[in-house]
């Protein structure tokens, strides 16, 4: 049901990099995450879910493609009805504070570890990794409040 | 209740998990578009600095076209400027062996024939930041351009005997790179062969380190160590790029000597490689008209790549073969059409690449020239690929370098590095600011196009605007939208603020009293005319006669179509300090239109850095 994390999204056209909005050419669909990261750019936060969901209206018959002239009505829609809504602060406080069952105040890299890539919408082996390395401090524990503050994104101005 | 206690409580956890995967997952979204479009602009930028270098060189030849009487000089100022093309063939008077080296010179002292002890000794040298003596450089050139003559145009080799052979692109001057490859991979030895594609200098700061390296190699184990010719192999780009600056300031009375050596001994650098018949090695690419066994016939050391610059220019067939090879890219579409992007060479489709392996029995293309995040890529259904060894390339964590092995199966293998490790931060900074600098560069016009759009001058205009103006001015092909935040300010209505781009730059030193347009002419094409500059200056002293300075510049005008009368110009080297009996420094007027941020006042020293070695 969860999408397998596809390799470092670094293979690039050898064309001349376009813009994402203003050329016609067909959005090649290396995998969902493709697509993931131009809507979360746009300030969506979708489920893995919601992004299947998305893809199958969106792509052309089963050819892996998908065409600007659909993606851009559907994406439209999708901003115009705030559809995926960004998580605030405190939302995020109470997601991890409730994983925190010793009420700690932090996370050891195993209980993170075993709730990302047992429920929910599990990350792969590669996510894992990644998210440790990135939230875990010195002593190998993940300080949440910290975390949170410095990496919530604050809305474009 | 505990049972219903529990099952709340695992429901709790589950929702939790999910909407930290989701917030994650966005996370790292957003960091891979700030990757990509941080790439883009150092991409752009990269390319359209390479297409001004087209600009010069047609520079030189309308120089050539419209010469004019200089006080009866007029003869010696454009021989002057084409430094005389002497036949990179014929031996050069050589004195090396006059030269004299200190007894407190404690750098390697090389002799010839060069042994292990030899390169070995330039190995420590080098990670001890030593420069080689004058005197050993120069014999190292001698002897590297002897052999090269005894070259042919195309290297065949072939892995019956040897284990592996390793290909590397694009070094440009970065010896930390060319060091980890020789850690991880051996050194070059009859064991070890290798095949350095291309590029080795410009850019980087340790070119003359890099290439006095390749040399020595080649000269020790000139059939285990092959060196093709890069784009950046060439003089014009060695001006422009970096590499004879590094020359002349590191060999100061002997520089001179050397740089000539070098023009030499790149031009009969061989263009390309082939293994076992399979295999083709070639710095940039192909076209529809490449041809090897034409390429093989031809002369390649009167061919220099560049079209403008030949006194004798060679056959129009065989310069575009070489500039097919130097600067062509791959593209995914079918067809071969002109590089526009770079002002040379092809883009060629998957259908260019199918019928030259077909027609001369090869596998596999081989090439460089492009940089690419993972140091490699394949393109072309397998049939290309680009290697790239330049690890952080356009900044720190830009890029991983990569080399490729092939063994008797012929079967590549990939190995990747990167020197050192940075945030993602640093990198975006640098090419925010690398963006900011050209919008600064083209303020008149891009303020004409915003006033074209807001008619009353009201100070701001729709987003879908200020994205047309931006890409009609400076054709970056970048994605505005995206970059927006990071430009300009956005009004309390939602369109965009576009004074604003302008609000945090500035230029350097009080600006000496000039009109504007001419003003943002000069920041504009400040690296052109400190290139025309640096040729005129043919002693390297950093001081060009009044004269010259009114003539070089009117001459760039016309031919740029930039309306500047003779009366703004002679104001302009009025203004100039004088140092001695009218001379002008350059180097100190150039640095007036050095464009500086203002927003880091304190670092100034580093976008200093930045523009003169990053260029």
């Amino acid at each position: 049901m969860c999408t397998r994390r596809s390799e470092r999204l670094s293979t690039r056209s050898t064309t001349r990099p376009t813009a994402p909005w203003t050329s016609g050419e067909l959005v090649r669909r290396q995998a969902a995450q493709e697509i993931g990261t131009i809507i979360y750019s746009l300030g969506c936060f979708p489920s893995q879910k919601d992004l299947h969901d998305f893809i199958a209206k969106v792509e052309e018959d089963h050819t892996g493609y998908i065409h600007l002239d659909k993606f851009l009505p559907a994406m439209t829609k999708v901003l115009q009805e705030h559809k995926f809504p960004p998580i605030s602060e405190d939302l995020l406080l109470q997601a991890f504070e409730a994983l925190d069952k010793e009420k700690k105040d932090y996370l050891d890299p195993e209980e993170l570890t075993k709730y990302m890539t047992q429920e929910g919408e599990p990350f792969t082996q590669e996510e894992m990794e990644e998210m440790l390395t990135a939230l875990a401090d010195h002593r190998n524990q993940i300080h949440y409040k910290d975390v949170v503050s410095q990496m919530t994104i604050k809305p474009d101005k | 209740l505990r049972v219903v206690c529990i099952y709340l409580s695992m429901k709790k956890s589950m929702k939790a998990a999910v909407l930290i995967q989701r917030w994650y997952r966005r996370y790292i979204a957003r960091l891979e578009m700030r990757r990509r479009y941080t790439w883009n602009i150092f991409q752009s930028i990269e390319y359209a600095g390479e297409q001004d270098q087209l600009q010069l060189s047609s520079f030189f030849s309308f120089m050539l076209d419209n010469f004019t009487q200089l006080n009866g000089n007029g003869p010696d100022l454009i021989s002057q400027l084409l430094d005389p093309l002497v036949d990179p063939w014929l031996d050069r008077e050589t004195c090396y062996n006059q030269i004299h080296v200190p007894e407190s010179y404690t750098g390697p002292r090389l002799s010839f024939p060069l042994s292990v002890s030899d390169t070995s000794a330039l190995l420590s040298a080098f990670k001890e930041q030593q420069t080689l003596h004058a005197r050993y450089a120069l014999q190292l050139l001698y002897e590297t351009k002897k052999l090269l003559k005894q070259m042919p145009n195309i290297i065949h080799l072939s892995t019956s005997y040897i284990k592996d052979i390793t290909i590397c692109g694009d070094l440009h001057g970065r010896l930390d790179d060319l060091l980890l490859i020789f850690y991880k991979n051996g050194l070059p030895s009859a064991d070890t062969p290798y095949v350095f594609n291309g590029d080795f200098v410009d850019r980087g700061k340790k070119s003359m380190e890099v290439v006095i390296l390749l040399f020595a190699y080649l000269l020790l184990y000139p059939d285990s160590m092959h060196l093709n010719r890069g784009n950046h192999e060439d003089h014009i780009m060695n001006l422009r790029y970096g590499f004879t600056k590094e020359v002349m300031q590191k060999y100061k009375t002997h520089g001179h000597e050397m740089l000539q050596l070098f023009q030499d001994i790149f031009s009969l650098l061989p263009v390309a490689t082939v293994i076992d018949g399979k295999i083709l090695i070639v710095h940039g690419g192909i076209s529809d008209q490449t041809d090897l066994d034409f390429l093989s016939s031809i002369e390649r050391h009167k061919v220099s790549g560049n079209k403008a610059v030949d006194l004798h220019p060679p056959p129009l067939s065989s310069l575009l073969q070489i500039v097919d090879i130097l600067w062509s890219d791959p593209k995914t579409q079918e067809g071969c059409s002109p590089n526009t992007f770079r002002g040379g060479g092809c883009y060629f489709g998957p259908d260019v690449t199918q019928r030259l392996l077909l027609r001369h029995g090869l596998q596999l293309l081989i090439r460089s020239h492009e940089c690419k995040q993972e140091g490699y890529e394949l393109c072309h259904g397998g049939q290309v690929i680009t290697i790239f060894s330049a690890s952080n390339y356009y900044e720190e964590g830009s890029n991983r370098g990569a080399y490729v092995k092939l063994g008797r199966e012929l079967v590549p293998r990939f190995y990747q590095y990167q020197v050192s490790r940075s945030t993602l931060r640093a990198a975006e900074g640098s090419a925010l600011r690398a963006l900011k600098e050209k919008l600064f560069a083209h303020r008149c016009e891009l303020m004409a196009g915003f006033l074209q759009c807001d008619r009353n001058n009201t100070g701001s205009v729709s987003v879908s605007e200020w994205a047309q103006v931006l890409e009609s001015v400076l054709r970056l092909d970048l994605p505005w939208r995206t970059l927006r935040p990071h430009l300009t300010r956005l009004a309390p209505d939602g369109s965009v603020d576009y004074p604003s781009c302008f609000e945090d730059m500035g230029p350097g030193n009080p600006l000496p009293q000039v009109a504007p347009n001419l003003a943002e002419t000069l920041f504009r094409y400040r690296t052109d005319i400190e290139i025309i500059f640096n040729i005129i200056d043919k002693d390297h002293s950093g001081l060009i006669s009044a004269e010259e300075f009114r003539h070089t510049w009117r001459l760039f005008s016309a031919h740029l179509g930039v309306d500047i009368n003779d009366r703004a110009i002679d104001d302009l080297a009025r203004s100039i300090d004088f140092n001695k009996d009218g001379s002008i420094d350059f180097t100190e007027f150039l640095e007036a239109f050095r464009v500086v941020h203002k927003l880091d006042s304190k670092d100034q020293h580093l976008s200093g850095k930045m523009d003169g070695e990053k260029c």
